[in-house]
Order: structure tokens, then sequence, then C-alpha cells
């Protein structure tokens, strides 16, 4: 509770205190409190990438609680570098007074595309089709080789670039050939994921039996579906090599895209959807996990910030991060301790970048743990900078150079390291870490994967 | 399963970086949790011992000549003489090049932003040239997008203050910047990166356009003093480069929050930390914790079991043999109050205070505050007592300024005791676990 809330002064002597309404009933999010609870220790601008290297953007203090402030003011409309903010949310664990930056952020930054942006624009476009990308990936996907074939021309770029501001500097992620949702529902879904995760209760047996089942609901987010599905499927085998048994309910894009671009209302129609169909998987006795932690820190984070549905914060509640899960719950460093990887990841020195949202889930240490249990696995760190593209914001062409100037310092710290392979568990920081160094990105899961499962003999089995 | 580990630290400040680092050093498999980024960010990045007695004496000339005659209870007179040096010798070994002062046990002066002058024992070496002991003129320049640091102000309070030398101020334009309220950050990573700016005699980089610009205003100091925002990463790099460029000594004057040498400072502690194999977490609060059987009976102290960690709602039990707890005093949060208490908020450890809140302060702004001494009382094991003065629990100790009895703002005792305390709670978790 902040001291805004509180009564400042006591009634002499009346034990029976009733403290008096002075501020008419709230009829939108009351932010108040975490305006007052600022007291302008400047720590989040310190902290804020954009900040630091783009002198037109004011940092996170404006943007949050001096810009609310502003705003009870009539005649202030919310100030338009609230676009520059890229969403790391790094200012929220910066606060030693816990003001709830990143949710006036996105506040605000719906106000402001909501009542003072253009719907004609060129920016409001592009930017509705990237927060959308959970729309348009189906069409890419149908027919994958074509739509990668089209995406990779240059002339593509080049258009991309002067009708709608993408930058044309980047590569556009590719569609596989096939989905994780083809694959999933091809393998027998739900009903052969009960049957491998009992074969494998019942293998672990010994002083490892459980009778009862285990059970989660995996939110894939887009990318894992759509773009790298071994990821996805990395997942499956881990948690089936646990005996859990996988659901994988009904679900639309996380929402983090659309919060970054404040298209709110995209958001809400997205996050109804996932609330309804998680809540119902808890019903199932499901705990859900996400392999992205974008993904993760939306439906943890976001979503009570931002929305009431019913099961908001009991899903928000139990939702974890897909390692972080297991090591809560299973012994998972001392099943990975005496293993090895083969396979395409044997040998592979690994550059470790901590995403952002990881970092704000006190997730940023977890990685470089858990791999140090595995034998011959040799992991760096990277460093604590951000990758510079968070999500959509890299994209777009009038922050391009913007984001790589935050990303040169990952850039060159990933140079620096002994490693082969670049290693996060964050989708574009995975592009904007190949887009930098040339370097592969693979995520943690399919590390995890190749100790515990082993690559080769999964595909076999298939 | 909980996450295991030998000993655990909660608070990422100076006092928990420090027993972190002190049990790790023994070999222990040390977590430290942090909830937020450390109040070091707010740290001038001095390292002060005693600058003042409690009853107001000074500045002192010697700290430890000092320490024998604070009254019980303070934290200093709870670790001994022999700890605070050990402690700044562990400091010392840890800060390497990045610290001067080790040389004596005499406190040096370093004139600050508003042109006091603060008795510390170890100081940055970009502070060094500014010592206000030197008799060398100075010239100090402030920028005009950077109200925090008013140059010609801060020169006539040091002369004032009777410095032995003559001090002036100018303010310039920081070349580059043009909004009224860049981020220090911004100023840093200029200087950090050279970036090319724009100025009347047209493109060039932001130090050659910075000594150009003092080069004019220099009518014979041998020394410069800028605010604390020459470069982060490669602060002394950039350091030397201006010096060279200009032909004199430059130094920094420690400015308030956000201050970037208390952000190369937090750096320092926490690349010794990922060296040394500390496992870090951060972003998340420990809320709560369960206690196990008392390892003295049934009339003993409490064992703690196990702390719970709030990850956005998720609750995850991490699990150490022994804990430390360093959050902080009233501004870290370690301490809070509400209307009718003083309290701990993680394990509700004993903080004493009057019953009527009228008690906890007087009216005399700076005179000599109750509620700057609380915090909590500990044993001479840094055990956390409780109102009968026995152990809350077996196996938690305090550190930093979560401790009570000492008025560290007014003493300039702060980062000493935060260190003196660290350590020896870091070494005794350590300890005991090995028994």
């Amino acid at each position: 509770m902040s001291d805004a809330e509180r009564p400042t002064d006591d009634p002499a002597g009346d034990d029976e205190f009733e403290p008096i309404q002075v501020f008419p009933e709230a009829e939108e999010m009351d932010l108040r409190p975490g305006a007052d609870d600022c007291y302008k220790c400047s720590t989040c601008d310190t902290n804020c990438p954009v900040a630091e290297v783009d002198d037109e953007f004011p940092g996170p203090k404006f943007q949050g609680p001096e810009q609310w402030r502003l705003k009870r003011q009539d005649d202030h409309d919310v100030d338009d570098s609230v676009m520059k903010c890229s969403n790391c949310m790094r200012c929220d664990s910066a606060c030693p007074s816990d003001v709830p930056l990143s949710q006036m952020h996105n506040t605000a930054r719906g106000e402001y595309v909501e009542e003072q942006m253009d719907k004609f624009s060129r920016e409001y476009v592009r930017n509705r089709i990237l927060a959308n990308y959970r729309r348009l990936a189906p069409l890419g996907s149908m027919f994958p080789r074509t739509a990668n074939f089209v995406m990779g021309l240059s002339a593509t770029q080049w258009l991309g670039e002067k009708l709608l501001g993408i930058s044309g500097e980047r590569e556009l992620p590719e569609f596989a050939t096939e989905t994780f949702r083809e694959w999933w529902t091809k393998r027998g879904g739900n009903a052969t994921s009960k049957k491998r995760a009992q074969k494998a209760r019942a293998k672990r047996g010994g002083t490892q039996v459980q009778s009862d089942e285990k059970r989660i609901a995996y939110f894939h987010g887009c990318y894992a579906n759509y773009n790298t599905p071994e990821v996805a499927k990395a997942l499956v085998r881990v948690y089936e090599h646990f005996g859990y048994e996988i659901m994988v309910p009904d679900q639309h894009c996380s929402g983090t895209p659309m919060f970054a671009n404040g298209m709110l209302e995209d958001a809400r129609r997205s996050a109804e959807t996932n609330v309804r169909e998680l809540a119902a998987a808890l019903e199932d006795g499901a705990d859900i996990v996400a392999s992205c932690s974008s993904c993760s820190m939306s439906i943890r984070q976001e979503y009570p910030e931002l929305f009431d549905f019913e099961g908001t914060k009991n899903v928000a509640g139990n939702t974890w991060d897909a390692v972080e899960y297991l090591r809560v719950h299973e012994d998972l460093e001392g099943e990975l301790e005496g293993t090895s990887i083969d396979g395409a990841l044997a040998d592979s020195n690994f550059a470790y970048h901590a995403p952002c949202h990881a970092r704000n889930q006190g997730l940023d240490g977890q990685t470089m743990e858990v791999l140090a249990a595995i034998d011959g696995v040799d992991a760096h760190d990277v460093g604590d900078s951000c990758s510079g593209i968070s999500g959509t914001y890299g994209w777009k062409a009038e922050h391009y150079e913007t984001s790589m100037k935050i990303g040169s310092e990952m850039f060159d710290h990933m140079e620096d390291a002994d490693a082969k392979t670049g290693l996060t568990e964050c989708p574009t920081c995975s592009m904007q870490m190949e887009h930098g160094t040339g370097y592969e990105i693979t995520h943690t899961l399919e590390v995890l994967e190749a100790a515990l499962v082993g690559t080769a003999r999964e595909a076999g089995a298939q | 399963m909980a996450i295991e580990d030998d000993v655990l630290v909660i608070g990422g400040g100076l006092a928990g970086a420090t027993a972190a680092l002190a049990a790790a050093d023994r070999g222990r498999q040390v977590r430290l949790v942090s909830y937020k980024q450390s109040t070091l960010r707010h740290a001038s990045g001095l390292i002060d011992v005693l600058g003042y007695a409690p009853a107001g004496d000074g500045p002192l000339v010697d700290p430890f000549d000092a320490l024998a005659d604070l009254p019980e209870g303070h934290p200093y007179e709870r670790v001994g003489s022999e700890a605070v040096r050990d402690a700044l010798a562990f400091f010392d070994d840890i800060a390497g090049e990045a610290y001067a002062g080790s040389h004596t046990d005499a406190n040096a002066l370093v004139p600050t932003h508003g042109g006091t002058v603060k008795p510390t024992a170890r100081y940055p070496v970009s502070t060094a040239a500014g010592l206000a002991s030197d008799d060398r003129d100075a010239l100090l320049v402030g920028f005009d997008t950077l109200p925090d640091f008013e140059a010609p102000l801060a020169a006539s309070h040091l002369e004032a203050a009777g410095v032995p030398f003559e001090a002036r101020g100018v303010t310039v334009r920081f070349p580059g910047i043009t909004r009224d309220d860049a981020k220090i950050t911004r100023y840093a990573h200029l200087l950090d990166h050279d970036e090319s700016v724009e100025t009347a005699a047209g493109e060039t980089t932001a130090r050659d356009a910075l000594t150009e610009t003092i080069r004019s205003h220099l009518e014979g100091e041998s020394r410069v003093g800028f605010p604390a925002i020459l470069g982060d990463e490669r602060a002394d790099a950039v350091r030397a480069d201006l010096a060279d460029r200009l032909g004199v000594d430059v130094f920094e004057v420690p400015m308030g929050p956000p201050s970037l040498p208390g952000m190369r400072l937090e750096d320092r502690l926490y690349d010794a930390l990922e060296e040394r194999g500390v496992r870090v977490t951060t972003g998340v609060p420990v809320v709560d914790y369960e206690t196990g059987a008392g390892e003295t009976g049934p009339n003993g102290p409490e064992r703690i079991d196990h702390v719970v960690v709030d990850r956005n709602g998720s609750e995850i039990p991490h699990r150490a043999d022994q804990y430390v707890l360093a959050t902080g005093g009233l501004v870290g949060k370690g301490v809070r109050s509400e209307r009718e208490r003083v309290f701990e908020p993680i394990f509700d450890c004993h903080v004493p205070h009057a019953a009527d809140r009228y008690d906890w302060f007087v009216d005399d702004v700076f005179g000599d505050q109750p509620y700057a001494r609380f915090g909590l009382p500990v044993d001479r094991d840094l055990r956390p007592l409780d109102a009968a003065d026995e152990p809350e629990f077996s196996n938690l100790r305090a550190a930093g300024a979560v401790l009570g009895g000492y008025d560290f703002a007014a003493e300039k005792s702060g980062a000493g005791v935060s260190l003196a305390t660290g350590y020896v709670a870091g070494r005794r978790a350590a300890s005991e676990g090995e028994r």
C-alpha cells in the first residue's frame, strides 16, 4: 500500500478511524498511488537503453509518473515520445519504490494510439500489421516455401521499407514447413502425450514413482508455432521425459507486440481468449508453462495489470517459465548431472543473452545455473545489456538505428566470448543476436532436450 | 524442490554483495537475491568509515581512533575494530586499482557537488585529483543542462569552507546534448563512445568538442573538476583522454542520485560475484519464510528452513543452511513503518521504537532524529535479537542499513558499516555451515 492510500492524521483518541474518500470513484485504472510512490531518484532513467542512445527520448520517469500527473490537466495530450519506448520493461525492476512504470507506459501508449494517432497513417497501419503477426502468420505458413521466397526478395524488403516503414536491413523470419500445432495433431495430440507420459512415469519407476498424474498446459505463442517448432517440440519431449502429460489449449497471441504498439483493444481480445482457455486448463488440473519469456511475462504481469477478466489473477499466478517450472517441481539439475550432448549442439560453447523480459521475472541467472550441470557444456553470459530489438521495435525503419546502437554492447560481448552458438529464450532477441553477429541461435529447451532425451533417438522414434 | 544453496543473502547492496563475496571466499555455494536494483545507484561511490562521532564531533582525522568510544549496540561496537580493518582490506582487494585511500588510516577530504567536503576512508580514483587537502587551484566545470551541479556555487562553497586553494566555477554547454533533462547515462555514453557531435565549428567528436570548450576557460589551473558523468564502461579511458588533451589533471565530483560512481561500484561488485560463482537472482522479492525444528532444543531460537520468493504470483521456495538479511534501511525498505509501528517486513524481526509515533522524531530537522537509528538490534554474532534480547533465529544474521543503533547520514558511516557487518555476517554464515 502506498502512503497516499493512508490517512495522514489520526483524530485524537478515536480508535475507530474511518478514512474519508477524498477522490471521486475511479472510472478507469487508478494509477495515482503508483505516481505518488515515485520519489524521483531517477534509477529507472539510468536503466533505460533507449534514453542512453537517443537524445529525443525523455526516459521512463517522464513517460510514467510525470506524464501521468501532467495528464490530470485536461489540456495535455500524451507526449508522442511514448512511441519511442521499446517496452523492454527494465525500468520496472529498477524502481526501488515499486512504481508500476510499464503499466503506466502501456496505458499512456494505448491512449496515445487511440486518441491521437491518425488511423490512416502509414505508422498506424504498419504497427497494426506488426502487432498482429498472429493473424498474418497462418497465411505465410500455408505456403511456407513461397512465402519465404517472396519475403526474402530484395524487392519485397525494399517495398516493405518504402510502403510500410519496416526496416529493409532485416531479414524476415522464415516460416517452418510444418507448424508445431500441425505436428502436434499429426502426432496424436493430447491422447498420445498422455500415453507417453504414463510410459515415462513407469520407466522412471523406482524411487521416482509418482502415482498422481502430472499435467501441463503449454502456451507456445506464435513464434514457436509458425517459425521455430523445434523449440516447442523440445519442450514436449523434455516434459514427457519427466512424465508430464501435455495439453496444448487453443490460444491467441500473448499480447506482447500489441502492448508495445499501443493496440490495447487487440490485446484485450487476445487476452480474453487466452485467459478463458488457460483457466479451463487449470480447471483440468494443469499448470501453465511458456517457452517464450515475453509470453510468460505478458500473462504473469501485464494481464493482471491491464485486464480483469474472470480468472486473470489465477491464470497469472499459475503460469511458469518452462525451465523454472521443472527446476521447482523436479530435480532438474540432479537429472542433468552426468549428461552430455551429442548431435548438432555437441561441442558447442554457448554465448547466452538473458532477455529483458526474463530478467524482469528474476530468471536472468537461471539458464547459466542449469546448464552448468551438463558435462562439456560451457556457457558464457554476455552481460546485462538489452539486445535492442524489443519485439517489433527494431523492425521499424525509424528505430532500426537506435535498436542496433543498443545492441552493440551485446554484439561485442558475443564476439569476445569463446562460443560457437548463441543462446536465449526470446524469439526476437535471437533474431537480433543472429542479425548482429551471424551466430546460429538456439533455445535453452533445445539444449535440455539434447542432454536429457537426445535429438537423434527421438527423431528416429517419431 | 526448493532452489538450494549453502548461504542465501537477501539484498543486493554493498552489505549484501560483501556478505555474499565473503561467504563465497570460504568455499560456500552462495545465492544473492535482490528485489530491486540496489541503492548503490543512489550512492556517491565513496567508502566512508566514520566522518563524525555520534555526538557530532568532527570531521574526524582518524576514524579508527574513534571506534573504541562508540556506544554499545553501534554496529562497529558489535563487530569490533579489527573486523572493520579486515573488511576494508577485503574491499581493497576487490576494488583493486579503482579505489584509492588504502595508504593511510586518516580520512581523505573529497569535495561534493554541493561544495561541501566529505571525510571518507576510500574514494574512487576518478575523484583523487580533486582532494580538498591538495593546494592546487581548481576549475570546476558545470553544464547548463545538468542543474544538479552548479559549478560557480560549488566553488564558492568550497572556498567558504576554507580549502587551501582557489576554486573557480564555470558553466558551459555539453556538446551533443540539447535536451534539458538528458540522462546521466546519455552524457556517459557520448564520452564512452566518443560519438560525433555537431558544434558551431562543424562536426567533431564529443571528447574533442568538450576539451575545446574547456580550454578557453582555463586560467592557469592545473586541475579541472567535472560532475561525475565522465563515462561509464570506459571511465578511466575518458578521464585520461581529457586530461591528456587539456594538459591538466581531471577529476570527478561525486553527485546525488542517480550516480555513475555508485553504478560503477555496483558493476565491480557484481563482476566479483560472478567470478566467485555466486548465483544472483534479481527482480523478485523474498516475501515469506518457514521454520524447521529448533536446533538448540524446544526453548532455543527457531531455525529458518526456507524462504519464499515471489515471481509474479508464483511462490518459489529457496533453501539454504544460513541466511543473511541485508535489505537496507528506511530508504531500501528493509525497515518499514506504519502509523502504529516500525517493522522488518520479511522475518518480522524486532525493531525497538517508541510506542508513541510523536516520539519517533524531534522538531529540529537537523537534530538528533530517533528514526535515523531505527533498525535491528543484534548480538556480537550479528544475529537479530528479539525484545527479550534472545536471537530471533539460529541461522539468520543481519548486515548493513537494516541494523539499528547508528545514524549513518550524520556519522558518515554508511558504507563502512555495510562493509564491516556484511563481511562479518558472510564469514560467520560460511563457517557456521562448515561445522
